[in-house]
């Protein structure tokens, strides 16, 4: 298949990136909510409220970290083999995290001792918090560069990745889920629940916006291929102004009662902050650091363009429809959750 | 322990406790579309109460199965690194065809399916099943085929040598259509309707037993024994199929699965057997020429013995065999238990018989342990090659993935892989001994429009 003179590397850059900022976006909320869960909701009748504002959403949400997964598998192969192996065991401690939260949602309910609630109640606090805060901290080690060797393997080690710029970049996604997940619970629930939701919004935001200029002056001071970016092409600064908006938009829209487009101007700003990111990195996937010369980029990790082009077409084919059933099956249970007797 | 036996042994581990879910799944997927076909076209309220039974049956499994199949999306990369890189260009584009065909639209209708009672109509809902079936089936096509790649590679070429080798796809359709994919994914699903199939069978007959829900636990079991009665003929055409087909793509497997050593026509069957690779001699009960005929069609046909074979490319031959055995066995087993439960519900003397009945609700282990059979005999058959003949699995492994990680992970592993377990059989145990809801006979809801007798 020919797509004209397109680069079929920077596409599937692109794409690749596209399919993690819809995992963001979407899992992001209902990771969120999993950090709320335990602070926010207290009685049983509210923790229900709150799994079942994101129960018939949540595993297609997770859907686009694998596709995601996937694709990076396809598309770039040996970024897919370095990173897996070489986060072994941070891969394993989210993989946990996410086994854990994803049976706390479907088991949690389906008995009623107050154990067995208040184990599963944890498991999905917790596993929404590590998985959370491990996500930020790999885009923390992707951002900062990982040592890669000449045969382009990792060659550091697990708690070298757990260096303070990481650390901030996870917090930084806790801090941000969390605000999007009580955005998103904003607008599912409603009475008391509701204005104790909309309470820690503010909160959240200010916690987000103090998290994220941190990392953007350590990013400035110590990440210089990244700043290097933004220097050869100033334009990308330009980025920086929608995110900017689209956050001091969502306290306005809240205090307004309007938490849909709230909700939007949240989901609007973790497009932006994601494409700053790839701006960023761009052309890099995985940076090498010391040793530059090793990074593995968008060209020399890909595979055949024969294999980018047959992708392409598969994408082509499959993202409209999905995304054209995913919309329609929000639509269908848009409004304020109610507790019936197939919910949690 | 080497690092490249722990690596493979997690592997085992975690594939294996997957495929305890997915088949279910894509049974009762099957089982799903049936009843509510039933429930749309006859209007009786029974079949809303099976559907709303076995929905949140599937529910569980379902949850499970996208938990452990997370960790396998991630488990190539993980473990296999170079593997990844060699295979990456052919191997991943199945992986996220998976993706974007099969998971979106399984996870998406699921909550249509489980939380749209009463909020879509009974033929949107209807549909919104059907794609969750329709999902389950293309999850297995697309897992199966890149499998199947790896047993039987085709239309791909290598470039680069050494440590820079890699296949790179030259034609798609021929990497898809390699020539074990079709074989194997056909009875690969006959063998997952048969687990969601004797499941429905299993707790149908338990509530005969009981004498509980009989009205509902009869149409169960009716139910289910029509698709266990097809699917469990099936799979021997489809098993056969594929025997025939490693016969001619894998000669070293398929000598394995019957210990057969020399090479030569009239080559024997064994009904059972034990295999000792020391002397190279297989002893037990055999069946002279059949091997031949039932992979050629001849009893002239030469069979490949594994004395042909180099003895660092034979897979491990007793315990191939052993399984293998055990598959074929549990799969003549079903066949019987299908029939026999057919004619006595035909005879209307299921219901006396409590030897049959108590045989049915075992019959839900045969499916799931012949699954598992099944599917050690496909991979511990390819070794010692994880790519046929390509790429050898020791030369697969992970190159900066140390003994003591996996061992970690695989002790976490296990132990939440464990808990799960206990969750889900407490959980299916509270689930059937609730039963069916009586107050689903009447359906509500927007489902209720229409509908005589049904509650708005
Ligand atoms: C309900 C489950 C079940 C049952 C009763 C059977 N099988 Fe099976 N078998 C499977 C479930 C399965 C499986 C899990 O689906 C496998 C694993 C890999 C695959 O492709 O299918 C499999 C693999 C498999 C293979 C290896 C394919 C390969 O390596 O490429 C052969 C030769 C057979 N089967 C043959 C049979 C025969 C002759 C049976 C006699 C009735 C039989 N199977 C019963
Ligand atoms: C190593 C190979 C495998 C990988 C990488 C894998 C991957 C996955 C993933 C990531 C999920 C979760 C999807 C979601 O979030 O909705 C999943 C679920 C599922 N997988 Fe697997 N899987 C493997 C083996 C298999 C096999 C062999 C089959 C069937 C023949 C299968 C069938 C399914 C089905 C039907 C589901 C949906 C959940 C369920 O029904 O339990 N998978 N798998
Ligand atoms: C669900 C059914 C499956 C089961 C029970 C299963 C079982 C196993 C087992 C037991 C091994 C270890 C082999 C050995 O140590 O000799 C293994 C290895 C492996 N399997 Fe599977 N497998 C399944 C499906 C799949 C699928 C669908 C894929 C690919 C898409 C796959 C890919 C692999 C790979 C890459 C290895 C590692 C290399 C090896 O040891 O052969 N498996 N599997």
């Amino acid at each position: 298949m020919n797509f004209g003179g397109l680069d079929l590397n920077t596409v599937w850059f692109v794409l690749v990136g596209v399919l993690f900022t819809g995992y963001v976006i979407l899992d992001g909320f209902d990771l969120g909510v999993g950090v709320l869960h335990l602070f926010v909701a207290r009685r049983d009748e509210e923790r229900r409220v709150f799994l079942n504002a994101i129960g018939p959403v949540w595993d297609g949400n997770e859907v686009w970290l694998v596709t995601g997964g996937g694709a990076l598998f396809a598309a770039f192969p040996a970024v897919y083999a370095t990173v897996f192996s070489g986060f072994y065991l941070a891969f394993m401690l989210l993989l946990c995290a996410l086994i854990f939260r994803a049976v706390a949602i479907e088991f949690r309910s389906k008995h009623p001792a107050q154990q067995w609630r208040c184990f599963w109640d944890r498991s999905f606090a917790l596993g929404s918090f590590t998985s959370t805060l491990l996500i930020g901290v790999a885009m923390g080690n992707i951002a900062w560069g990982v040592p890669i060797d000449a045969r382009g393997e990792f060659a550091g080690t697990f708690l070298g990745l757990l260096h303070p710029y990481a650390l901030l970049m996870g917090v930084t996604t806790v801090t941000l889920f969390a605000m999007h997940g009580a955005i998103y619970l904003a607008l599912k629930t409603e009475g008391e629940l509701q204005a104790r939701v909309r309470e820690r919004i503010n909160p959240l935001i200010i916690a987000f916006i103090l998290s994220y200029v941190l990392l953007t002056l350590a990013t400035l001071l110590y990440v210089p291929h990244v700043t290097e970016a933004f220097r050869r092409e100033p334009w990308f600064f330009t980025l920086v102004v929608p995110v900017v908006l689209a956050i001091a938009n969502i306290p306005r829209e809240v205090n307004r009662g309007r938490e849909f487009y709230a909700f939007l101007s949240s989901c609007a700003a973790m497009a932006g902050l994601m494409a700053i990111f790839g701006v960023g990195n761009y052309p890099y996937l995985v940076y090498s650091q010391p040793f530059p010369e090793h990074s593995l980029t968008a060209f020399n990790a890909a595979s055949s363009p024969k294999t980018l082009g047959i992708m392409l077409t598969i994408a082509l084919i499959g993202l409209p429809v999905v995304l054209a059933y995913s919309i329609s099956i929000y639509w269908i249970f848009r409004g304020k959750v109610r507790i019936d007797k197939m919910s949690y | 322990m080497t690092t490249e036996l722990l690596a493979r042994l997690q592997f085992a581990l975690t594939i294996t406790f997957h495929y305890l879910y997915p088949p279910l799944s894509i049974g009762l997927g099957v089982l799903l579309v049936a009843i509510e076909a039933a429930w749309l076209k006859t209007k009786n309220p029974l079949f809303h109460q099976m559907a709303r039974f076995w929905t949140k049956v599937f529910a569980l499994t379902f949850a499970i199965g996208v938990a452990t199949g997370i960790v396998m999306e991630f488990e190539f990369g993980t473990n296999w690194a170079t593997y990844s890189r060699y295979v990456g260009d052919v191997f991943g584009s199945a992986l996220a065809a998976e993706g974007i065909f099969a998971f979106f639209l399984e996870s998406g209708f699921l909550a249509v399916l489980l939380f749209g009672w009463d909020k879509v109509g009974p033929k949107l809902h209807f549909f919104a099943t059907c794609m969750v079936a329709l999902g389950a089936h293309f999850s297995a096509i697309w897992i199966v085929v890149a499998n199947s790649w790896m047993q039987t590679p085709a239309g791909f070429h290598i470039v680069g040598d050494g440590l820079h080798a890699r296949a790179e796809v030259t034609d798609f359709w021929a990497m898809v259509f390699n020539p074990s994919s079709m074989d194997r994914l056909t009875h690969t699903v006959v063998g997952a309707w048969q687990a969601g199939a004797w499941l429905m069978v299993s707790i149908g007959a338990w509530y005969l037993l009981k004498q509980k829900h009989r009205e509902f636990a009869c149409l169960s079991v009716k139910l289910g024994l029509t698709l266990s009665l097809i699917a469990s003929v099936l799979t021997l055409a489809t098993g056969d199929r594929s025997a025939s087909g490693v016969a001619r793509n894998q000669p070293a497997k398929f000598a394995a699965l019957e210990g057969h050593w020399q090479t030569g026509p009239q080559a024997p069957l064994h009904v059972v057997g034990w295999v000792d690779a020391q002397t190279e001699t297989t002893r037990g009960l055999a069946l002279p020429g059949m091997l031949s005929w039932l992979a050629y069609g001849s009893a002239a046909h030469p069979v490949t013995g594994l004395r042909d074979i180099p003895r660092d490319e034979r897979p491990p031959v007793n315990f191939t065999f052993q399984l293998f055995h055990l598959m074929v066995g549990i799969g003549f087993a079903m066949i019987g238990l299908a029939l026999w439960a057919s004619w006595a519900l035909w005879r209307k003397t299921l219901e006396n018989s409590r030897t049959l009945l108590w045989l049915l609700v075992i019959s839900v282990l045969g499916p799931q342990i012949a699954n598992q059979a099944g599917w050690w005999v496909a991979e511990v058959g390819r070794q010692p090659w994880i790519v046929y003949k390509l790429l050898r699995t020791s030369q697969g492994l992970s190159a900066v993935v140390q003994a003591n990680q996996i061992v970690a992970s695989m002790i976490m592993f296990t132990g939440v892989y464990l808990l799960l377990f206990a969750a889900f059989v407490f959980l299916l145990n509270e689930k059937i001994k609730h039963g069916p809801d009586e107050t689903d006979l009447q359906p509500t809801g927007k489902l209720a429009l229409g509908f005589k007798g049904g509650a708005a």
